[in-house]
């Protein structure tokens, strides 16, 4: 998977409840705004979730995207990413075609990515590598030439470095107020 | 005591202060109409059609300030619903509507009736509640009304399974206060957003004030006219703002867009600033962007932060209530007269007059419409269709007061006028309440008709009826080489005997002498009355400005005429 264009990552803490996700993906589809990718769990606090979306699209589109996401009742904070320091990782399991002949090079590639080895068979190789998306989609086009069975991705997870005391969605909202993504502190 | 879910929601509703409730039972949610049968305090209107409760609901909402409330059954009753209450969350109009749902149990196996409706209506509400526990109801339906009437008032649906409004019992317990983490409406504005703002307002040389719905659901109006006159700036109402500022004021320069008076598009077109309380750039509005107010900066003023730089980008954007905005603001602008540009204003407004009835023996809708202005002298409410009868009411009716233009201005759906009016006359009693309507329209929800007359709701249906599909028509003899193909109503019933069918006291004008005796008339006769007014098919709204097309593209009058 590549991500064509701009591409923003924004993260939202939402109420876990029934029918949140389906909120979230009418408003995608009836906006016309696209997702990249999307990883949805629970977050440190009970009864809440947190999202993180890669949306393509231009400014305008996203500040459009995490407005909108704001207005929804169900949706406490939006932030967007793209302009802080971050950690982001996403998970990819990629299944791929093995020889006797090509084992041994595979292995030693997944060890060059500091990927592991979690399932051999007879003509096959699950390989579960985690980072950030250039990481793996460098070493999905690095396997392709052996031939992959199966991918699949987690989607991407993002949170900015430091402040060792404040929670992403505390210290980051979208600037609602104004015409642009800006960052602000609460209150 | 512990009471039913079905009793709940009575006193729920009754906490929140609500009279009447427009709607129409089935199935699912026969349990609520079982309670409510017990609850003399909540009036219920029985329509003919769940969309004539959504509509009514939103009537009742506009006119009074207050949530209007509807209720249906499950499956086909809550899906008759959808076309009501999306018009009313485009307009930002605050409804709660409460349908009943198949029991629990029987939710996901496709039983009898049941439909998906909160599913349905997640992109046409602004929050909706599938309550699965008797327990839940009452913080469900106290949120629902706070959510509908604060920040951008919409639409919320609270939909209910049968067993949960029958089956357990539980204390009502009336939570004291709503608290959402994820819901905070903007109060007062930033103040250096503000400031920004008054900045733009006083270097200005050519603003103009555009007054949107806003104006009226804040109850800024008197804001309003403070600031056109403190400044003098003219004053540009959108479609559902027209009431928001009075007719006759020498500011009102009138509708602009697509069916607007030239001149006010024009004045638009050369403004330096653009000073945008509570709207939201329609289409009907901008035409093409790019070439829309080329020359003009944007102030912004909305509760929804959604709704800046979402179509036209705004200099100073200011994200609040609007009449604690404009309370803010007002200090800030400095007294001006703008005379250059008001005479510039003026001039537009005597080159380009825009509004123009064609000297015929026919009976033109225009003529009416007129005449019916001068006869209610803009102290009626007028609730209108869609197409070309409402652009013409827009254009041709003057109003004084708030909230007295009603019509469905975003979804633009027709047959409006009828259920809606019967919403406005229940909410104001005190008020003629006329129902402006095509003949096209009314027959999409004239069943209601049966409600009047029931509930004696005193409305006056005005029926211009040209025996096609006006604007649809209009959109063929221009764009579509005349090509009429299916607007042409040739079995349209004869509506004076429709009407007394109903019961209904009916009038039919054909010539221009008898309108004004026709409109005394029905205004002189108690109750409903329906006015058949046979007008010509072939006239088109002017000035009109081409969807998509710009001012420079604006035809002002017929090309010609016949």
């Amino acid at each position: 998977m590549s991500l064509k264009g701009e591409h923003h990552t924004i993260v939202a803490l939402v109420e876990d409840k029934p029918g949140v996700l389906a909120r979230i993906a009418s408003l995608f589809r009836r906006r016309g705004f696209n997702i990249a990718s999307l990883a949805v769990g629970n977050s440190e606090q009970p009864g809440l979730s947190r999202m993180t979306f890669v949306v393509s699209g231009d400014e305008d589109t996203v500040v459009q995207v995490t407005k909108q996401l704001d207005k929804l009742i169900d949706v406490i904070r939006v932030a967007d990413l793209s302009d802080q320091e971050t950690v982001a990782r996403e998970l990819s399991l990629i299944k791929v075609k093995t020889t006797t002949a090509t084992r041994a090079e595979i292995i030693q590639m997944a060890h060059l990515f500091r990927a592991n080895v979690v399932d051999v068979g007879a003509q096959s190789m699950v390989i579960e590598v985690t980072g950030e998306q250039d990481k793996i989609n460098a070493l999905h086009d690095l396997l392709a030439p052996f031939g992959i069975i199966e991918m699949q991705r987690t989607g991407l997870v993002a949170m900015v470095r430091g402040q060792e005391n404040a929670r992403v969605s505390d210290t980051v909202g979208i600037d609602i107020r104004g015409n642009g993504v800006g960052v602000r502190l609460p209150g | 005591m512990e009471l039913t879910g079905a009793e709940i929601v009575c006193e729920s509703l009754l906490k929140e202060g609500v009279d009447v409730i427009f709607g129409l039972p089935g199935g699912a949610v026969l349990p609520f109409y079982g309670a409510l049968a017990k609850y003399p305090q909540l009036r219920h209107i029985l329509v003919r059609h769940e969309q004539g409760a959504a509509m009514a609901a939103d009537g009742y909402a506009r006119v009074t300030g207050k949530v209007g409330v509807c209720a249906a059954t499950s499956g086909p009753g809550a899906t008759n619903l959808v076309t009501g209450l999306a018009s009313a969350q485009m307009d930002s109009v605050p409804i709660v509507a409460i349908t009943g749902q198949v029991p629990r149990a029987a939710i996901g196996r496709d039983a009898f009736q049941e439909t998906d409706i909160s599913g349905i209506t997640l992109p046409i509400t602004k929050h909706n509640y599938l309550v699965m526990d008797v327990a839940d109801i009452a913080p469900a339906i106290k949120e629902a009304f706070h959510i509908a009437r604060t920040g951008r008032p919409g639409v919320v649906l609270v939909d209910i399974p049968k067993d949960v409004l029958l089956g357990d019992k539980a204390e009502f317990v009336w939570p004291d206060e709503v608290s959402l983490a994820g819901y905070n409406p903007p109060g007062e504005g930033d103040p250096d957003d503000v400031a920004r703002a008054a900045r733009l307002i006083n270097e200005s040389k050519r603003p103009i004030i555009f007054a949107g719905h806003g104006v009226l659901i804040s109850q800024a109006y008197d804001e309003l006219r403070e600031l056109a006159e403190k400044a003098q700036i003219p004053v540009v109402p959108t479609l559902l703002g027209i009431s928001s500022f009075p007719s006759d004021h020498y500011l009102n320069l009138g509708m602009s867009g697509m069916h607007g008076m030239a001149y006010s598009s024009l004045a638009i077109d050369e403004a330096d600033l653009l000073i945008s309380l509570g709207m939201r750039f329609d289409d009907r509005i901008t035409g093409r962007i790019k070439d829309f107010a080329p020359n003009a900066k944007v102030v912004h003023v909305d509760v929804d932060p959604s709704e800046v730089s979402k179509n036209v980008k705004a200099n100073a954007p200011v994200v609040g209530d609007l009449k604690r905005v404009l309370g803010q603001l007002l200090p800030l602008v400095e007294p001006n007269v703008h005379m250059d540009w008001l005479r510039h204003v003026d001039s537009l407004r005597a080159e380009h007059p825009s509004l123009h009835i064609r000297e015929t023996e026919a009976l033109l809708p225009q003529f009416v419409l007129n005449q019916l202005s001068e006869a209610t002298k803009g102290d009626s409410i007028i609730v209108t269709g869609v197409g070309q009868h409402q652009m013409w009411a827009a254009q041709y009716c003057r109003f004084q007061e708030p909230n007295t233009l009603i019509t469905s201005g975003g979804l633009g759906s027709m047959g409006f006028e009828v259920p809606a009016a019967l919403g406005a006359k229940v909410g104001r009693p005190d008020k003629t309440v006329w129902s402006i309507a095509g003949d096209g329209g009314f027959q999409m929800t004239l069943c209601d008709l049966s409600t009047a007359v029931e509930n004696n709701i005193d409305v006056k249906f005005a029926i211009f009826n040209n025996g096609v599909l006006g604007m649809v028509r209009q959109w063929q003899d221009l764009f579509y080489e005349k090509e009429f193909f299916a607007t042409v109503y040739s079995g349209n019933p004869d509506f004076v005997k429709l009407a007394e069918a109903y019961g209904i006291p009916g009038l039919r004008v054909t010539q221009k002498d008898e309108v004004g005796n026709a409109i005394q008339q029905a205004m002189e006769i108690p109750g409903p009355v329906v006015i058949d007014f046979v007008v010509d098919d072939d006239e088109n709204v002017y000035p009109m400005i081409p969807a998509g097309e710009s001012v420079n593209e604006m035809m002002e009058q017929p090309v010609t005429e016949g």
